[in-house]
């Protein structure tokens, strides 16, 4: 009792923060701080496809080409390639092929490990047991080949691997199907498959460094693809190393333990609590870039420019499951970077009545800074072409109906409201499927649906409830009763949503189907079930989400393409549009170079969703990212996700920060014992009484 | 008593196998098979080929619990249910859905949750029964009389509000402790020291008053009168007589819950970022992770027989008067 | 046009049950005695009262219909989708009147600051002025004194109603002087003076501020205790029948019955709870959504996941009763009139209802009565895990659930915090007290 707070007085003495949730050892090093969400499933290059598996992956592997940090719009440039590679057209036997020859720079070593080492093949079971990570053995590296981008390629099709492009790829990747289907044929339960030894029709190696893709047809979006891990390069030694009996059960597989030539390398992999980074002592280092968008050299982008690539030795990634502790401790100075929360928002971000946002000054004291950039990724709500009333599949009268229903609907659902209630303002509503910053979307007054909106004082206006209610009229349903019948209009929205806010969406709902007299039903159900129900085609409205896998139209527009019908083949179209003009200007689209004539497609695409109107209005969310003032070189990068390798710290500054930020308070804590101390006084005094007391009466 | 033992260690047979089958019955009501690989796969992409393949490679693609194609026994055996079932009672979890050794994981999260648990659970013991004690020797006092409020009042607060409270003020506020997360080793006290306080005070309200009453039946008891007629001091009659006899019942009564221990603390763990097994159940449950899901279920279903087996021992060593047959 | 829940059914049903209960004790000295012992402690009489009043606002908000959309003269009549309660007409106001986000309690402007513009064309970035809180003053100077005056109007309105209910004690203890009257009194004083000030003020302001979408806190809170106290009265409905036939059948019948219905009851309780009643939640919610046609509506939907709430909440808790009760019929089946009773040829079941029931039925009650807080504590914990009812439920959990995150921000949001705490506390609290009193009524070994 008496001990405790002495020692609280003695540590607090010291001037140092108790609250630090790092070991004292690393204070004052070169890392960095961050978080991840969600415990990554497969950091395996050919099976990974999300964003908290992007976080590690991208550090590590390096396929051949990379988006420019920098640079908006955004730019490939080559990455481990000595150049962004130029199809080549081929005519044979009729058809149309594209050659890719990707030359790759001479001289990258693989990080430090054990599958470099011969012995390390040979291992046996009981020392395997006995290894808590595989760095525990010996190390060693070799040069990447052009053999080990083919092998990863080759991988795409491995019967025992989920790659999700597998579908998409084995289009036109020329002779991946039947590879497939030949691998099935060879695989051995238990056994490692040697890939070397079963050849790829449309994927050869030229030399040392060089190797060729063979295409169906035209692809340009390839080159996109060519960014990202699934493309790659695998070594053979580190997927014969992880296939030795024993290592499965220690989890020692290719899944967790990536192998690469980047930057970092996954050093500790804990995915319940934390992952990290170390910089590959092996890296060949890159050269920070000289060029960027402007007023980049104003905040500082440029001021490491040519300088030697990574900066900080390594990165600490925390698990943050909650949204609470990852917003204090970024306050506290424990993450160096953060998003921002809804609920945080106020907080940190004042917006004016143009919409641009700033800092509110608490934030500026502390040195924070923010960026803001709009994601390639569009929300919207969805009518399900197959359903008999907002649908358009009936043809007909009946269609025209349906169209000028969805037309008003898009009109009364206020998603300018709907952004400022539910996300601070953290999104703009969206006018065409396109995103802006991608090719083909159009600023300003062009930009917006006339729909929905007209351009008036040199801004977007939504129009007025009375064009919506005139379209109702027009649609059958005056005053949101059946012309025919007088029995009210009732719409059935699907949404997955179950968390604690929902009460409060879906009486938001209720209201703007009620500016309109129409009755709302919400249906929400889990995502199994909500899923299924977009496959059946048995939903009415919905909302649904797409981020883009690279900056591209075709990669937007896809999700309208009548082919690609969720209810019909299992595709991406979760609204099931169907519209022949849309499908074959898509089909022109998707293969041209960016030019005027592609403008022009394009335009005529969105020209016939607005009038179709399958999406009832959407918005494109805004990401606001915050850094603490001694982490330079960040800017929000969505597509490439690579960029650790650009981030520099300065620790001294944050131990600082640090140290002034979180001084205990402990005065309330020595009041509470002494409360605690006090209160017990009146209860001896009260025994010592009872035990002088001589006698008692009985009771 | 050792024949006891083995007999009672068979009639858990039948109730695992119960236990499996409840949880076989609700999960796949809920999931098919085809879920859990959509699940699992996510949302970007998913070909029915795809979903196919994952199902075949994790032997979802049997029937659920009877399978007509197959030959003789096979019917019964080559079946979800029998291949999955079978293996947990030889302890067996094989790999998550995400193709983790969940043997491992539950290796590696055993500590985490045991270092939160046990400490809130012997602390907690420790505190109650002081306090129960402090109550009984001032009966009928203000003392007394303003415990048993505290007590009622504090039985009446959610467990919610402690640990936002709890957090809110200590992290937050007087920058005592880190708000969550958890680190191996000594460090582990920093993260640790707040969630055990939250969970020994939430606990101290039901409990004390529980004691209490225990402590004062006891009191009120003849051997007591006589100890007191001897003319021993009440602080000798508590400490030796009472507080002896009173224990009895209360550890006896916490016995069952020693090997539940292991299983932590679903609330604090998620509440504080512990990486223990509370967490990794409602991660599973949320992910819908079968594997994990079942395996969990079929632990806390032998820690929990395990318990009852552990209480009636208990009984016979406190008390000789009882045999087990 | 009215809707009729199933949990409406339910909570009706208990009254009417409660009411048959109170008659047939009145009639009975072996359980009028008991229940008598109970109203003469002054803490049960005054968390009775407490009690009364949630039970008053719970039962008003049982009482479902959809409201008549207006129509041409011709059309015939149609009824809007949205189902609302009696409790929703009196606190139409508070409903009605929803701010853009926060505001704290009786503020008369929001609590984040936005960019304003001024008529005159110039920005000006400040708290705006709410669209409803204070919307009556016209120079925010008046409003301490607006608020003193009207809370001073509420409170005197109070006082005179504490005065009536007090000379009403007076004589009520003239009448029956062994009931401490002036505990209920006092608690039904203490309950008028601050709804007094409340009712006053709410009309004009947010008495307990708004949340995040500029709800009123305080009409959250009221909707919520109906949730409360259907999980804590329809699971106890769920559980009794069960508890009580398979337990007292296990202690009558001895031998094989005995071997099953314990068999059964270790498997479930062998079973973590919280997995329980997680896998039969999602079961439920997949039933519902593969039935769309059964349940038009969302309000209909939520209602049955709260009535499956309350039942599998009931089968994992009915164990612990079942076992108390297996224990008393072993003891009982020994004594001699039973035997006895078996001589003579008496059926089982007429043995079981006539002799074994009545005499375990102190038993059933303290329980009921200890179950009641332990299940409004254990919907919060429920419906943070997700687990618990439909988040489109007004319930204790959802509010604490949402306004968790609001502690992170600064300043910091306190008032839903608080007022869930505040209204939760007070009924665990009264329902603790009440349950003491029944058991101290109840206990045999209390009697002695």
């Amino acid at each position: 009792m008496r001990v405790l707070p002495l020692l609280l007085v003695l540590l607090a003495g010291c001037g140092e923060v108790w609250n630090n949730p790092y070991p004292a050892a690393d204070r004052g090093g070169n890392i960095l701080y961050s978080v991840f969400a969600d415990r990554p499933k497969h950091l395996d290059p050919a099976q990974s496809y999300t964003s908290d598996e992007a976080i590690f992956t991208r550090q590590v592997y390096e396929p051949p080409l990379q988006y420019h940090y920098l640079k908006r719009p955004y730019e490939l440039i080559p990455l481990t390639a000595a150049e962004v590679p130029r199809p080549r057209l081929v005519e044979k036997g009729g058809s149309t092929y594209s050659i890719y020859e990707i030359r790759i720079k001479p001289g990258i070593r693989y990080q430090p490990h054990p599958a470099f080492v011969s012995e390390n093949q040979n291992l046996r079971e009981k020392a395997i047991e006995r290894l808590n990570s595989p760095y525990d053995l010996p190390l060693g590296t070799r040069e990447l080949t052009a053999d080990d981008y083919v092998y990863q390629i080759k991988r795409l099709a491995h019967p025992q691997l989920h790659t999700p492009i597998f579908g998409l790829m084995s289009e036109y990747i020329v002779g991946l199907k039947e590879y497939a289907e030949r691998l099935k044929d060879a695989v051995r339960p238990g056994q490692w498959l040697d890939l070397r030894e079963h050849a790829l029709e449309g994927v050869t190696r030229v030399d040392a460094h060089t190797y060729r893709v063979m295409l169906k047809g035209r692809y340009p979006q390839f080159a996109y693809w060519l960014a990202m891990p699934f493309f790659a390069p695998m070594p053979w030694e580190a997927e014969k190393f992880f296939h030795q009996p024993g290592m499965a059960e220690k989890n020692f597989t290719l899944d967790w333990w990536p192998v690469g030539t980047g930057p970092f390398m996954l050093s500790q992999n804990d995915p319940n609590a934390r992952m990290v980074l170390e910089r590959n002592p092996n890296f060949r280092g890159e050269a920070y870039p000289s060029a960027g968008e402007a007023g980049d050299a104003a905040r500082g982008l440029l001021a490491d420019a040519g300088k030697t690539m990574p900066f900080v030795d390594k990165a600490v990634y925390t698990r943050e499951k909650e949204a609470i502790p990852l917003w204090n401790k970024f306050l506290q100075g424990y993450y160096d970077l953060s998003g921002i929360s809804s609920d945080n928002f106020d907080q940190a971000v004042r917006i004016s009545l143009e919409g641009d946002a700033a800092l509110t000054p608490e934030m500026e004291t502390r040195g924070i800074r923010l960026d803001t950039t709009i994601a390639p990724t569009i929300y919207y709500l969805g009518a399900n072409w197959l359903d008999p009333v907002v649908g358009g599949s009936m043809g007909g009268a009946a269609a025209e109906r349906a169209r000028k229903l969805r037309q008003a609907l898009a009109i009364a659902v206020d998603w300018e409201e709907y952004l400022s209630i539910f996300a601070n303002g953290r999104g703009v509503p969206s006018y065409s499927p396109l995103a802006p910053g991608i090719f083909g979307f159009r600023e300003g007054a062009e930009a917006i649906n006339p729909v929905t909106h007209e351009w008036k004082d040199g801004k977007a206006r939504r129009r007025p409830l009375e064009a919506a209610r005139k379209l109702l009229a027009e649609a059958g349903y005056p005053e949101g009763r059946d012309a025919g019948t007088g029995q009210p209009l009732v719409l059935y929205l699907d949404t997955t949503s179950r968390g604690p806010g929902d009460k409060a969406v879906i009486d938001w709902w209720r209201k703007q189907f009620a500016k309109l007299s129409v009755q709302f039903e919400p249906r929400q159900t889990d995502w199994n079930r909500f899923q299924e129900k977009l496959r059946k085609g048995s939903t009415q409205l919905f909302i649904v989400g797409w981020s883009a896998d690279y900056p591209d139209p075709e990669n937007f527009m896809f999700l309208l393409h009548g082919p690609q019908s969720r209810a019909k083949n299992q595709g991406e179209n979760a609204s099931n549009y169907l519209n022949p003009e849309f499908d074959a200007l898509f089909e022109r689209m998707r293969n041209m170079p960016n030019s005027r004539e592609r403008q022009q497609v394009i335009d005529r695409m969105i020209e016939i969703f607005r009038h179709d109107a399958p999406w009832i209005g959407g918005f494109h969310p805004k990401n606001f990212a915050l850094f603490h003032s001694w982490l330079g070189n960040a800017k929000v990068n969505e597509i490439s996700g690579n960029g650790l390798k650009y981030l520099r710290v300065a620790p001294a500054g944050r131990d600082a920060a640090r140290r002034e930020w979180n001084q205990p308070v402990i005065w309330p804590t020595l009041l509470l014992l002494l409360v605690l101390v006090l209160s017990a006084v009146p209860a001896f005094l009260g025994y010592r009484r009872r035990e002088r007391m001589s006698a008692r009466p009985a009771p | 008593m050792f024949a006891y033992v083995v007999r009672r260690v068979l009639y858990a047979v039948p109730i695992l196998i119960g236990v499996n089958l409840i949880t076989f019955a609700l999960f796949f009501v809920v999931n098919t098979p085809d879920d859990m690989a959509r699940m699992q796969l996510g949302a970007r992409r998913v070909t029915p080929e795809a979903v196919e393949k994952w199902k075949a490679e994790r032997g979802y693609d049997l029937p659920l619990v009877w399978n007509a194609a197959a030959q003789g026994t096979g019917k019964a055996t080559r079946t979800i249910f029998f291949q999955k079932s079978v293996r947990l009672f030889v302890f067996d979890f094989g790999y998550s859905e995400d193709k983790r050794d969940i043997a491992a994981e539950i290796k590696a999260r055993m500590w985490p949750s045991l270092a939160l648990a046990l400490p809130v659970f012997l602390v907690g013991l420790a505190v109650c029964i002081s306090f129960a004690l402090l109550m009984a020797f001032f009966r009928a006092t203000y003392l007394d009389f303003w415990g048993v409020v505290l007590c009622v009042a504090m039985m009446s607060i959610s467990t919610l509000f402690y640990i936002i409270g709890g957090q809110y003020v200590a992290s937050k506020v007087w920058h005592l402790v880190p708000i969550s997360g958890y680190a191996g080793g000594l460090d582990a006290a920093k993260f640790l020291a707040l969630p055990v306080l939250i969970g020994v005070i939430s606990g101290i309200g039901a409990s004390s008053r529980w004691y209490r009453t225990l402590f004062l039946e006891e009191m009120g008891k003849d051997y007591v009168r006589t100890a007191r007629a001897k003319g021993l001091a009440e602080s000798v009659v508590l400490f030796r007589h009472v507080l002896k006899n009173a224990l009895i019942p209360i550890l006896t009564g916490v016995v069952v819950v020693i090997p539940l221990l292991f299983l932590g603390s679903l609330l604090s763990e998620s509440f504080f970022g512990i990486p223990g097994l509370g967490s990794y159940t409602i991660d599973a449950i949320q992910a819908q992770d079968f594997a994990v899901v079942r395996s969990m279920v079929f632990i806390g279903s032998v820690l929990y027989i395990a318990g009852l087996i552990l209480t009636d021992i208990s009984y016979t060593l406190v008390d000789p008067r009882i045999r087990l047959e | 046009m009215p809707v009729v829940l199933v949990t409406d059914v339910l909570v009706w049903l208990l009254v009417a049950a409660a009411a048959g209960y109170a008659i047939y004790c009145r009639r009975h000295a072996h359980l009028a005695g008991p229940w008598g012992r109970v109203f003469r402690s002054p803490a049960a009489m005054a968390s009775l009262v407490v009690l009364g009043a949630y039970v008053a606002l719970g039962l008003l908000d049982s009482l479902h219909f959809r409201p008549a959309l207006a129509q041409k003269a011709d059309a015939p009549s149609a009824y809007a989708s949205e189902v609302l309660s009696v409790l929703d007409l009196g606190l139409a106001q508070l409903r009605g009147r929803g701010e853009k986000t926060y505001s704290a309690p009786l503020a008369t402007r929001s609590y984040a600051k936005e960019l304003i513009e001024q008529p005159d064309g110039r920005q000006l970035r400040d708290f705006p002025r709410l669209r409803f809180g204070g919307a009556q003053l016209h120079d925010e100077a008046d409003w301490a004194a607006d608020v003193a005056q009207r809370a001073l109007g509420g409170l005197a309105v109070s006082v005179l109603l504490s005065f009536v209910v007090l000379l009403g004690t007076k004589i009520l203890k003239k009448k029956r002087p062994d009931i401490p009257w002036q505990a209920a009194g006092i608690s039904l004083g203490a309950l008028l003076l601050l709804a007094g000030p409340a009712v006053a003020l709410s009309s004009v302001y947010h008495v307990l501020g708004t949340d995040k979408v500029g709800q009123d806190v305080f009409y959250l809170a009221l909707k919520s205790v109906r949730t409360s106290l259907v999980i804590g009265t329809v699971t106890t409905l769920v559980l009794l029948p069960v508890g009580i036939a398979l337990g007292t059948m296990a202690g009558y019948f001895k031998g094989w019955i005995d071997d099953v219905i314990q068999y059964i009851y270790t498997t479930l309780n062998s079973i973590p709870g919280v997995l329980l009643i997680a896998a039969a939640v999602l079961m439920m919610q997949v039933y519902i959504d593969l039935h769309p046609e059964t349940f038009p509506t969302a309000v209909q939907r939520a209602d049955l996941r709260l009535l499956f709430l309350c039942v599998i909440l009931g089968l994992t808790s009915w164990t612990g009763l079942a076992r108390l009760l297996r224990g008393e019929t072993l003891k009982l089946s020994q004594l001699e009139y039973i035997q006895a009773a078996h001589a003579f040829g008496v059926r089982d079941t007429r043995i079981l209802a006539r002799h074994i029931l009545p005499n375990v039925s102190h038993i059933v009650i303290i329980a009921m009565v200890m179950d009641f807080s332990g299940l409004v504590l254990a919907e919060a914990v429920l419906s943070y895990v997700g687990v618990g009812v439909d988040p489109s439920t007004n319930s204790f959990g959802t509010m604490i659930n949402a306004a968790r995150l609001e502690m992170s921000r600064e300043p910091v949001v306190w008032w839903a915090l608080a007022t869930a705490f505040t209204f939760m506390f007070a009924l665990v609290l009264a329902a603790n007290l009440f349950a003491d009193a029944v058991r101290d009524g109840f206990d045999p070994r209390v009697r002695m």
